[in-house]
């Protein structure tokens, strides 16, 4: 069995992708296959490069060597806000706008989109009942709410689109175990309603073992290991990856 | 957004006020100077042109020499009263004391002429108190040497080559001078704040606060002639209409005129319509009827003109406010994200603020001439820095996670702008529009000095008459007004910025 295990359906594939930033090279000739409508997590300790990962999917970061295909086409060089608008996109601590209701921070770029009124309500209730929010949260400002609750709420705005492709840069590590607990379950409910391809950035291998399909074990750059989560962890590769689950797992 | 409408709004609202609407009828128009006696002169001519027919708009207390000659020169006005002296000394640089005849010659490169002399002779004069005169046996100007005494001579009288370097240098005097505002140095040498000032001969005030002319031993002081300085270019009827003012007032003539208004407290217009009835045929005029009530420069009801004032005063900031708000958002938008660019305009905008208010006026009017429009352009740059530093500030120190969520989320440049930036730029946008507005409040009350009135305007007259009510018939209502405006600021701005 090869360490690296490719999917056959790939959402999104790293083609012999290079980055650096200045001096350092984050990555060198890293190639990779995301499955679709799966979640894949790709874990991997600070600065290993899970979030460049991530931001070279939506074109935030571009790569100086290689390519990065979603959905079989290549991130585009031109018009990227209409790319970014098919890819949900959700970080730590939710970045809800401050200064926005809960109801207009995830459905601004609905309206933007030209969205019917009618259209915005339906799909805000409803991801507000898929990720387990009552209705009357809709009017609040983001401080009048709790971690928990912004955090779904941005949960919410990532899809607000429907998207195709859905990136997580650790949204579930700023909030207490509890409501954790509460946020993987909302997650794991509407990725069983309607599957979205999503990628998960954590370094928490706990989460990734729970919410990913797929796993990806990053270090310094290199995938060091791949597969379907309970393969990985039972069958570690490398001394590194051994270290990994040894340290969180055991 | 809606609190920008509302200034907007208001600075239009306070057009539409009947009782700032102006004639539009072509008339002549006479400036003055800011001093009594410039104001008193120029009002005996336009009450000499009225009685004669024609149609005079008043442009008086217009700030200095310069602002007079360059409004003269560009013809924002019509006429005004000038001085032999003044013309050869600061204007023209002709040393000694050269005739009408030479001035005119020197006059009409700029396409000015001197009319005929009043008749009397206004001179610099360096004053003291009587008391101290008796006490330390003041004669002389010559008579200052090597004595203990504090010298405060008006701003203007520091600068001119006929005033203090030249006065020290004639007689020898090597003491410390300040400068202080004319208007207020004879309180100040009656307070004992002051020995020593310069004033003008003819100056009605000297018996009130009981003030010795020292004499001019060595004859420096060149004479100060007055007469009414016209454009060459002005009609023959206009000239005519003012020849009957040759040598009409001698100086305890125009001393008298000048201590009607100051220690009686007459307006200029009531001594001055005096003085015509009472000269008409010297003046060749004839049967001069009652002067009307319109042609009062200063009106008896003061609440009514405060009023005027204030309305004018609303109109020079708002107006001036909003083309700030406008231009200085507008600039700040378009530059916020390009670093040099933006440190330049704020740059350039901070340069604006160091020109002093007054120079900045008088730069104003060989481009804009006098009056409304200039004055709105000064304080609109004066406005610039604060909208524009606190703009570019705010909206290039965006929290950058959430300008990296708007990228993501598909949000263009404009968009993040929109929805992200601006909105939460806009309590610093508004403390940035609320202290140029108060900057604005503060600087108008200069704008009387180029003729475009608002509440500076009983401030010049009270300064130029030494009366401190006047004085504060400006000075108050402009200090109230910045106080309710940072208030209502205040109250907008914690409407605009969300409850912590």
């Amino acid at each position: 069995m090869s360490a690296v295990s490719e999917p056959s359906d790939s959402a999104v594939s790293f083609r012999r992708v290079g980055k650096s930033f200045g001096e350092v090279a984050v990555f060198r000739d890293l190639t990779l296959q995301l499955p679709m409508h799966q979640t894949t997590a790709i874990v991997g300790a600070s600065g290993s490069g899970k979030t460049t990962l991530l931001q070279m999917i939506n074109g935030m970061v571009r790569p100086d060597a290689g390519a990065v295909d979603v959905l079989g086409k290549p991130v585009p060089a031109q018009n990227l806000e209409a790319f970014r608008r098919g890819i949900g996109y959700a970080v730590q601590g939710a970045g809800l706008f401050p200064h926005l209701t809960a109801e207009q921070n995830v459905t601004l770029v609905a309206k933007l989109e030209g969205w019917s009124e009618a259209d915005v309500r339906s799909r805000f209730l409803q991801l507000l009942s898929a990720v387990g929010l009552a209705a009357d949260v809709a009017g609040r400002l983001p401080r009048q709410l709790s971690g928990g609750q912004q955090q779904r709420l941005g949960i919410c705005r990532a899809l607000m689109l429907q998207p195709s492709v859905l990136l997580l840069d650790e949204p579930f590590s700023a909030v207490d175990p509890i409501t954790r607990l509460g946020l993987y379950e909302s997650f794991e409910q509407v990725q069983q309603a309607d599957p979205v391809t999503s990628v998960l950035v954590t370094h928490d291998l706990r989460e990734a073992k729970r919410l990913a399909d797929f796993l990806v074990i990053l270090d310094q750059g290199q995938v060091v290991q791949s597969g379907k989560p309970a393969e990985v962890l039972a069958h570690p590769a490398t001394a590194y990856a051994q270290r990994l689950i040894e340290s969180q797992l055991s | 957004m809606k609190a920008l409408l509302y200034v907007l709004c208001l600075s239009l609202l306070s057009w539409a006020n009947p009782l700032w609407a102006q004639s539009v009828e072509k008339s002549v128009v006479v400036g003055s100077k800011n001093f009594g006696e410039s104001f008193l002169l120029a009002e005996i001519a336009a009450q000499v042109l009225e009685a004669q027919g024609f149609a005079v708009t008043r442009q008086l207390g217009l700030g200095g020499t310069l602002i007079c000659y360059e409004a003269l020169k560009n013809g924002e006005i019509d006429l005004y009263p000038e001085y032999t002296g003044t013309l050869s000394q600061a204007v023209l640089n002709l040393p000694g004391n050269p005739g009408r005849e030479a001035l005119n010659r020197a006059l009409r490169t700029d396409g000015l002429e001197l009319l005929d002399e009043y008749g009397f002779n206004n001179t610099y004069a360096v004053v003291v108190s009587d008391a101290l005169a008796k006490d330390l046996g003041l004669e002389r100007i010559g008579d200052l040497h090597n004595k203990s005494l504090t010298f405060a001579f008006s701003h203007e009288f520091l600068q001119r080559e006929d005033g203090w370097p030249g006065l020290a240098q004639r007689y020898g005097l090597t003491s410390e001078v300040t400068g202080i505002e004319h208007g207020l140095a004879y309180q100040a040498i009656a307070d004992g704040a002051i020995d020593v000032t310069d004033a003008y001969s003819t100056d009605g005030e000297l018996q009130r606060y009981q003030l010795r002319i020292l004499e001019d031993d060595l004859g420096y002081f060149p004479e100060y002639r007055a007469a009414t300085l016209v454009q060459t270019s002005a009609s023959a009827p206009l000239k005519e209409a003012l020849s009957g003012l040759g040598n009409i007032l001698n100086e305890s003539q125009v001393q008298a005129l000048n201590a009607e208004v100051v220690l009686q407290g007459r307006s200029f217009a009531a001594v001055a319509s005096d003085f015509v009835r009472a000269n008409s045929a010297a003046l060749g005029l004839g049967n001069v009827a009652q002067p009307q009530a319109s042609s009062s420069w200063l009106q008896q009801n003061w609440v009514v003109e405060l009023w005027g004032h204030f309305v004018r005063h609303l109109q020079l900031t708002g107006t001036a406010l909003a083309g700030s708000i406008a231009i200085g958002l507008g600039l700040s938008v378009l530059v916020y994200r390009r670093q040099r660019l933006a440190d330049g305009l704020v740059y350039l905008c901070g340069l604006l603020q160091t020109v002093p208010s007054l120079a900045l006026l008088a730069l104003m009017i060989p481009l804009f001439g006098i009056g409304f429009v200039p004055a709105i352009i000064a304080l609109f740059l004066y406005s610039l820095l604060p909208i524009v530093r606190n703009a570019i500030t705010a909206l290039s120190h965006t929290d950058p996670n959430l300008v990296k969520v708007s990228q993501a989320l598909g949000l263009s440049p404009w968009e993040q702008l929109r929805y992200l930036r601006l909105p939460l730029a806009m309590p610093a946008i508004f403390a940035g529009i609320r202290t140029a507005a108060v900057i604005s409040i503060g600087t108008a009350t200069l704008a009387a000095f180029i003729g475009a009135g608002g509440l500076g305007e009983p401030i010049v007259v009270g300064l130029s008459l030494n009366d401190t009510d006047m004085i504060l018939r400006g000075a108050i209502p402009a200090a109230m007004l910045a106080i309710v405006v940072e208030l209502a600021f205040g109250g907008l701005e914690r409407r605009i910025s969300p409850p912590k």
